[in-house]
């Protein structure tokens, strides 16, 4: 067209970003890659074609991973480890900051290449993906530097598999490399199979940093590598994002194994309009929310909530803003949703959307649809909850919808889901907003935005969303352990009944289980007679089963209430619990000396610990502050410590008194409830314990306390989906079944591997505790009139 | 002081002057319940417009088909205490024939002119003087501009003396008081009351936002603007601390779709003051295009009140047309 006519027209035309040095890079890579191990790219191998999903042209070949080759990478690692490690704080930092600083150098062969790789448009990679990216390293650089004075006593891991999806893969590589260098850990590195090129231009980045041999290791290749990954016997920790599917397979493969891990998984995150929002705004919010790289976002504002007053405006609104976004050529500056990463994904998204979407109303993006890998921007409304789509993630470019009457019902439909990543609450009244944000079942929340991102604030989600975050302090902890050795654990069976059992006392004390804040006679009706280490009978104690775990839950759940009570309220009781518990420490010792056989000190010093310990946890109640972290937009992230929800817990057989208290003390402190199973071979103290409570005012349901077999009652614990925490520190090898069954809900485990703590000691109390009981929580609040 | 829509002008005059493409707004009720239910999320929208600059760039011929369209819709302004008749007939001048010749025929278009002169109320006559046998309006500053704060009698006065001098556009300045103490009828009434004295001249209500305080405020008297008949709504006088942004621009968009989408007229828009470069024209304009449509892209619908603006367009031009960066001295002066 001639200029006179697009004065006319006014159309906006090509402008295309130039690929010419992003192929020119694979041109000089000879279009095939091997793998990065020890520090060299190995020969490159026959695998499978990297593609660019907007013309369906071959980028380049890439090598499949072999066993060798993953044994290769992990002993690269693993002989790289200590002496990173040993570089110290600083030494690392430098690192960190050099590679920031080389990414930045290379910004725009980055932001093209993954463009080309993954279709994402150019805008989005150059003006947020790598950005964020460097952003990461200078962050982690900084994290490196101050460890080693703000986190004493914390070790790396070692050897870290990492594998990473498709949707945002330099980012994703980012946030899985820059926190475990900087904590002292190497990595062996999977990138998805689609999307692998920049992470081979990573690995050419860190041998221009001059990165140690090994320090960084990238495996190419398709499941069965991350497989191989999974489940190699020289790797420590496993982080992991991806679809929830995969991240349970992998939390069953490595239940049991030692392996710490971390998942990040899928989505189907509320973006809830209230009627007095800015709704021109929130329309527009919708597009960064869904429409960005082409809905292929694992926190996705991808499930719309609207108040009914509003309903019809705000969805003309979005149709007409829908019909304005441009779709096409990803490496076209002037558009908005480019391609599908695959022909594969389409075809998933356009199946789900055939057979669920009939269920409500279509709306298709009117703007013109190029040939080939490109899905329209989609909105399906009048969805209720039930249907398919408002609950499966899509991971597409379609938004559901469905409406609200009023705050509290928006919550409800909010968290009807199994996953709990992220949430946007658009209102302009501030008491509303941080009203609705701590109830979001979510990990992130933003109000009056959507898809903010930081280094300095934590990313992450709850329930089937996966466990551990991704970015700020509360991010590094996922590649830090305690340091300091641990002896093994023994199993302590209970004492066997004796041939002529002693009955001191023929007025029998019936030891009952505690649930909702009575006592209650376990479902089976069966006890076990407990007798001392000298065959004397000390009384009987009820074998729960299964039913009294269910019921022991539901009291749990039923006393959520607590979550909303204040630090102070919660500290009161803990003392008055430590309180009670002083009144009665001969009463106590006694029974500790009856039940083990240890000699009247010691007994006493236990007692007097778990006093100290209620104190502990009475004193952090209102003192284990969230954060306000730092973050480069006009306004805040809050990071609040939210309590994980319902914490079942096989408590320590070793000492049945503190053992207790040490798990109790701190789940009630940040405000869980929980289901508590006590010391098997020693529960009367447990049981006694229960007297203790009763007369500290703490509401029912709180703490429940079921007793019996440990092995027996882990499955059932472990496995119950309306329980969000499990922890085993049973001296029972239970670790695997309580990892294997927590598959169901993904719910977070902490468990002993066998392994003995000090409960007398500093490993018997502190952060640790604290960080387990509780979920960070980012809420971020844009400001600004 | 409250006038009936009815009671305006809709004079053949009226319908007959060459930017007049759609009715014109008649004006409606004021309805405070809409006018209270606005909200502008600042962070929200600041968000929008520093993201739309890298989503939307246009290339090339489209960038200089852009850039000849943005001539077209500027105000050639000149508000100088020093302004003489001799200065106003050069701009009016450059105003006829903003883009040498030679340039124009390179890029194969015709003659084009620019959107209006602007000027003080004493420099009407000698403008409409020589812009004769154009259609080019002559446009006047009105109602004690800038700071709208002499007698009110002199200032609906004014803006006859100007309609009589010839002017058809009348940029009017709101009493920014109004707003800042939410007297929102009082806005109304005098607003009313500006387009009534207006009669057939169109009248574009500035509403000096950089004196608003907040966003919210600056959608409340848009919309309180339009429901009073006004035919633009502009941000500035140019003579404020903070003139236009892109901002203020996308909230006062907003409000005129709203107003559209519910009474079915369109209100023109006018970002005037610190508009001085060719790239942001081009802002400007793709931010126009995606909030109201390429409707809305044309002289009766949007203006951008600048002085220097023409200078940089007229510079792309030439290294559109030639390959190579030009100067300013190339291109004669207005």
């Amino acid at each position: 067209m001639t200029v006179k006519e697009l004065f006319e027209t006014m159309e906006y035309g090509p402008a295309p970003e130039s690929a010419a040095e992003a192929l020119a890079w694979l041109v000089d890579g000879g279009d095939r890659f091997g793998h990065f191990i020890d520090g060299r790219f190995t020969a490159p191998t026959d695998g499978f074609e990297s593609r660019n999903p907007a013309t369906g042209e071959v980028l380049a070949t890439l090598s499949q991973a072999t066993r060798e080759d993953v044994d290769a990478a992990v002993a690269a690692a693993r002989r790289a480890q200590a002496k990173w490690a040993r570089l110290g704080g600083h030494g690392r930092a430098k690192y960190l900051y050099a590679l920031a600083r080389l990414i930045q150098k290379h910004a725009r062969l980055f932001a093209v290449l993954e463009t080309l790789d993954n279709g994402k448009p150019i805008r989005e990679s150059r003006d947020i993906d790598i950005p964020l990216v460097h952003r990461h390293f200078y962050y982690h650089a900084g994290l490196a530097q101050l460890m080693e004075s703000e986190l004493p006593g914390h070790v790396p891991h070692g050897v870290c598999g990492q594998i990473i999806p498709w949707n945002f893969p330099l980012l994703m590589l980012a946030w899985k490399v820059a926190p475990a260098l900087a904590a002292g850990n190497t990595v062996v590195l999977k990138p998805a199979e689609y999307t692998s090129l920049s992470a081979l231009l990573f690995a050419d980045i860190c041998r221009e940093a001059g990165l140690p041999r090994g320090v960084v290791n990238i495996v190419t290749g398709e499941g069965a590598v991350g497989e191989m990954i999974v489940n190699h016997p020289g790797i420590d920790k496993i982080a992991f994002t991806g679809s929830t599917e995969v991240g349970r397979k992998i939390r069953a493969a490595t239940a049991g194994s030692g392996k710490a891990l971390t998942l990040e998984l899928g989505g189907k995150s509320p973006y809830i309009v209230f009627e007095d929002a800015d709704i021109d705004s929130a329309v527009e919010g919708l597009v960064d929310a869904i429409w960005f790289n082409q809905g292929q976002v694992c926190c996705a504002g991808s499930r719309l909530l609207v108040q009914e007053g509003i309903a019809p405006r705000f969805y003309d609104k979005l149709r007409a803003r829908m019909d304005k976004l441009r779709i096409g050529d990803p490496l076209d500056k002037c558009i908005d949703v480019g391609a599908v990463v695959d022909p594969v994904q389409l075809q998933t998204i356009t199946r789900m959307v055939e057979e669920g979407g009939a269920e409500g109303e279509i709306y298709r993006s009117a703007a013109p649809l190029p040939e080939g890998c490109y899905y329209p921007p989609t909105l399906i409304t009048g969805l209720s909850p039930a249907s398919t789509l408002m609950q499966e993630e899509i991971f597409g470019p379609v938004l559901v919808g469905t409406t609200f009457r009023t705050p509290a019902e928006a919550v409800q439909l909010a968290n009807n889901t199994r996953y709990g990543l992220a949430a946007s609450v658009w209102t302009e009244n501030v008491n509303l907003a941080l009203d609705i944000a701590p109830k979001l079942v979510a990990g992130v929340v933003w109000v009056n935005a959507t898809n903010l991102f930081d280094a300095a604030a934590g990313f992450g989600g709850m329930r089937e969303s996966g466990f551990g975050r991704e970015g700020g302090w509360e991010g590094l902890h996922a590649y830090l352990r305690a340091g300091g050795a641990t002896k093994p654990l023994k199993q302590i069976p209970p004492e066997g009944k004796p041939e002529e059992p002693e009955v001191a006392d023929p007025l029998d004390r019936t030891a009952k289980l505690y649930v909702g804040g009575k006592q209650a006679r376990p479902d089976g009706g069966y006890s076990r007679s407990v007798y001392s280490p000298r065959g004397r009978l000390l009384g009987h104690v009820g074998l729960g089963n299964r039913k009294d775990i269910r019921n022991a839950v539901e009291a749990a759940q039923g006393a959520k209430g607590w979550a909303k009570t204040t630090g102070h309220l919660r500290a009161q009781i803990l003392y008055y619990i430590a309180e009670n518990l002083s009144a009665r420490t001969a009463e106590f010792t006694e029974r500790l000396r009856g039940l083990t056989g240890q000699q009247e000190k010691s007994a006493r010093a236990e007692v007097e610990a778990a006093i100290a310990r209620l104190f502990t946890y009475a004193a952090w109640a209102d003192k284990y502050d969230g954060a306000a972290h730092s973050v480069p937009i006009r306004g805040v992230a809050l990071a609040m410590n939210a309590p994980v929800g319902v914490v079942g817990a096989l408590c320590p057989d070793e000492m049945p008194l503190l053992g207790l208290v040490s798990l109790m003390a701190p789940a009630i402190a940040m405000g869980n409830t929980c289901v508590l199973v006590p010391s098997e071979p020693y529960p009367l103290a447990a049981t006694d314990f229960y007297q203790v409570l009763d007369t500290s005012d703490l509401p029912a349901g709180v703490v429940n306390i079921v007793t019996g077999s440990h092995s027996e009652l882990a499955p059932a614990l472990a496995g119950h989906m309306d329980v969000d925490a499990c922890w085993c520190f049973s001296s029972t090898e239970l670790s695997a079944v309580v990892e294997r069954a927590s598959i169901h809900n993904l719910k977070r485990t902490w468990v002993n591997y066998g392994r003995a703590r000090d409960w007398m000691g500093a490993q018997g109390e502190g952060r640790e505790f604290l960080r387990a009981a509780t979920e960070v929580k980012n809420i971020w609040v844009p400001y600004g009139e | 002081m409250q006038s009936d829509p009815q009671t305006l002008d809709h004079s053949p005059a009226a319908a007959a002057l060459p930017q007049l493409g759609h009715a014109r707004n008649p004006g409606m009720a004021l309805d405070m319940d809409w006018v209270r239910a606005q909200q502008a999320n600042t962070s929200a929208i600041e968000r929008r417009t520093a993201a739309l600059p890298a989503r939307r760039s246009v290339k090339k011929d489209h960038q200089a088909a852009w850039l000849l369209k943005a001539i077209t819709l500027i105000d050639l302004t000149t508000l100088s205490g020093d302004d003489t008749a001799e200065r106003v007939r050069r701009l009016c001048a450059k105003a006829r024939q903003p883009v040498r010749a030679d340039l124009l025929a390179a890029l194969g278009m015709g003659p084009i002119h620019v959107g209006a002169v602007c000027v003080y109320h004493e420099m009407v006559e000698p403008a409409v003087a020589a812009l004769e046998g154009t259609a080019i309006p002559v446009a006047a500053v009105s109602t004690g501009f800038p700071a709208g704060l002499s007698p009110y009698p002199l200032r609906v006065q004014e803006i006859r003396e100007s309609v009589k001098a010839g002017a058809s556009e009348i940029d009017i300045v709101i009493s920014r008081r109004h707003v800042l103490s939410g007297d929102w009828q009082a806005l109304y009434d005098e607003m009313r009351e500006f387009r009534a004295a207006c009669g057939a001249a169109h009248v574009k209500a500035i509403l000096a936002t950089g004196e608003l305080g907040t966003l919210r405020n600056v959608a409340r008297a848009s919309l309180v603007c339009m429901m009073a008949g006004a035919d633009f709504i502009k941000t500035s006088t140019g003579k404020e601390t903070v003139n236009a942004t892109l901002p203020v621009s996308l909230v006062m968009m907003r409000a005129i779709r709203d107003y559209w989408e519910r009474t079915g007229h369109r209100v023109g828009y006018k970002p005037a003051g610190g508009i001085s470069k060719a790239k942001d024209a081009l802002v400007y304009l793709a931010l126009l295009k995606e909030e109201l449509g390429d409707r809305w892209m044309q002289p009766d619908l949007f203006r951008f009140g600048a002085s220097s603006l023409l200078g940089d367009i007229e510079r792309q031009l030439e290294h559109h047309v030639t390959g190579q960066y030009s100067a300013a001295y190339r291109h004669p002066m207005g």
